[in-house]
């Protein structure tokens, strides 16, 4: 009996502890992210972050873990301790709709970031575009080595829309160039797979000229393998623009990196929710520009 | 008789944190206890609890099932591509159902006849699994689309009967079912006795193998029963859907005073755990936790819990 008493103190304790510095009444924003266990979307956050502080409001974020049901979770959370507006990051555009759906029967106006849903109303959706980054990544590599150029492509997680897009824009590239894409292998966004797909790669397509990795991290991996099988002219293009990347960049052993700028998507985000709160309307589609990063 | 107060005890003490972690948020935030706050939650928890009331048969038989999140992506994205063709939802569920309980006998044969641990047949599976939902979703979620049947089946996500909605419905069915096969048949005492001594139990005349196989199957049945609620309410079904379930179902289990070597349970206090899961996800929530915060305030819960049940199953 004594240990359930100090069990169900420490609980408690644990409860009050966290209640944080909810103290000062300002007009709430939540941002529901798809994932904060990615650099990506971390910079994204505190975009957002940053920019609520200067403009005076209450930001609560929530994360979703990359997972649908606990977003939907969230979502029903945040609506039960009540926000002006719902800034969310899906973590898939078709599984977020029920979410979106239950922030309009609630009228809670929705922003989307970066990833669109699919369902519901959305007041505003700002996004860098993807395709046509992937798009730009093609037409980078031709620019550097002509049409005939023989392209290794490394994808990432497949199902995902980064992964999706990118790759469709890539291909609208290849379409309009022609150039040879002579493999494609997912290495699921992760620098040590995108290593080990490429030296795979390398072995069977030694004549390779380029890669075009769907993100940087896959990017750098390929980059090792590249370097270590004593291969120097082959033009790596990235795909994010993460800090690693832009100095392997500088250092010349990536050729380019499709930058987004994830910490102006969070901030435009919560300038469209200050145009909401003072009852304003924000344009339907915010674009926030990609740039490639060259030396 | 001892050995029975001592169990109520144990359950007592969960429910009894799940009171205190109640009272606690209700009082740092109006909006917490709200029927339709708690009917959120019970929502929430619905999935979880689920999936943890088949572990907690497994883990009573001295198992465990990993591979519970990959079978319940599966079931998910079979159902849910039935629907998209437009056909009848009954179908869908019947064929997502059974194909559970079909890997659940999978799993369960594997382990009884072919004498592999637990452990090591179910990440198997696990893997076997959810690979095989990569093949047969392409990597890509699938929608319900719009259909009539669509959303005659987006019933079991959204539904409400005498104004509770049905995936509490659904939970509470799936409890008591449980909770009498445990108490009242033959079977239930035949989960115990072999989580408490497996070859005692065989020597006795109990097919042990038996017993093993159909709590595997219960087990895959319960995981596509709750993928059913979960495609329900999001509409899709996601290829990478439940990974960490496993996780979150041993975690209730654990919570709910279930010990790990098996034999000594009840199906109640998994509930209660679930519960503690979805009152504590929700709360933290409610009350601004930071993200990452929220990870470790979970883990540190769940060690104190194991810590002090450790402690009074050996007192």
């Amino acid at each position: 009996m004594k240990r359930s008493i100090l069990k169900t103190a420490m609980v408690a304790a644990l409860g009050i502890g966290l209640m944080g510095a909810s103290a000062i009444a300002q007009e709430k924003i939540a941002l529901v992210v798809s994932t904060l266990n990615n650099p990506f979307f971390v910079t994204l956050k505190d975009g957002a972050v940053d920019k609520a502080k200067e403009l005076g409001y209450e930001l609560v974020v929530l994360d979703s873990q990359n997972n649908p049901a606990k977003e939907l979770a969230n979502v029903e959370d945040i609506l039960v301790k009540g926000t002006k507006v719902l800034l969310i990051n899906p973590t898939d555009s078709d599984a977020v709709g029920n979410a979106v759906l239950a922030a309009n029967k609630a009228g809670v106006p929705v922003i989307t970031l970066d990833r669109a849903s699919a369902k519901g109303e959305v007041v505003s959706h700002i996004a860098s575009d993807n395709v046509a980054g992937g798009k730009a990544a093609g037409d980078f590599i031709v620019e550097k080595l002509g049409n005939e150029v023989k392209v290794i492509q490394l994808q990432g997680i497949v199902g995902t829309s980064a992964s999706r897009e990118r790759g469709d824009g890539f291909k609208q590239s290849q379409e309009a160039n022609g150039f040879n894409i002579i493999a494609a292998q997912p290495a699921d966004f992760d620098r040590a797979k995108g290593m080990n797909v490429m030296q795979n790669l390398l072995t069977a397509n030694p004549n390779v000229e380029a890669v075009f990795a769907e993100n940087d991290e896959m990017a750098l991996g390929a980059v090792r393998a590249i370097r270590s099988a004593g291969k120097d002219n082959v033009l790596v293009v990235g795909f994010d623009g993460t800090d690693d990347a832009i100095k392997a960049v500088e250092r010349g052993q990536m050729a380019a990196t499709i930058a987004q700028q994830p910490e102006l998507i969070g901030a435009k985000g919560v300038e469209a929710a200050e145009l909401i709160i003072k009852g304003e309307v924000p344009e339907a589609n915010i674009p926030v520009e990609l740039k490639i990063i060259t030396k | 008789m001892q050995q029975g107060i001592k169990k109520f005890l144990i359950d007592q003490k969960s429910l009894i944190a799940l009171v205190v972690l109640i009272i606690g948020v209700s009082t740092l935030n109006e909006n917490f206890f709200t029927l339709n706050n708690i009917f959120n939650i019970l929502q929430q928890t619905s999935v979880n609890a689920i999936i943890a009331v088949g572990m907690t048969l497994v883990i009573l038989t001295s198992g465990i099932d990993l591979s519970v999140g990959s079978v319940f992506a599966l079931t998910g994205a079979v159902a849910a591509s039935i629907i998209g063709q437009d056909m009848n939802p009954f179908i869908a569920v019947i064929a997502g159902l059974a194909l559970g309980a079909c890997i659940g006998f999978g799993s369960g044969v594997i382990i009884a006849k072919g004498k592999l641990q637990a452990f090591i047949a179910t990440l198997v599976m696990m893997l076997i699994i959810r690979g095989a939902t990569q093949v047969y979703t392409q990597g890509s979620p699938i929608g319900l689309g719009m259909s009539d049947y669509a959303y005659m089946f987006e019933w079991i996500g959204f539904g409400r009967v005498f104004g509770i909605p049905m995936p509490i419905i659904i939970m509470a069915v799936v409890f008591i079912v449980a909770g009498y096969i445990l108490k009242f048949t033959r079977l239930g005492r035949h989960i115990y006795a072999v989580g408490g001594n497996e070859s005692a139990t065989r020597l006795s005349g109990i097919n042990v193998d038996r017993v093993k196989i159909i709590v595997y199957m219960i087990s895959g049945l319960l995981c596509a029963i709750a993928a059913m609620i979960e495609v329900s309410r999001l509409s899709s079904a996601q290829p990478t859907a439940g990974m960490g379930y496993e996780m979150d179902a041993i975690a209730a289990v654990v919570l709910g005073g279930t010990s790990m070597a098996g034999g000594r349970g009840k199906i109640i206090g998994t509930l209660i755990g679930a519960l503690i899961l979805g009152f504590l996800n929700n709360g933290m929530n409610l009350l601004g936790v930071d993200a990452y915060y929220q990870m470790i305030v979970k883990g540190g819960v769940i060690l104190l819990a194991v810590l002090i049940d450790n402690k009074t199953a050996r007192a």
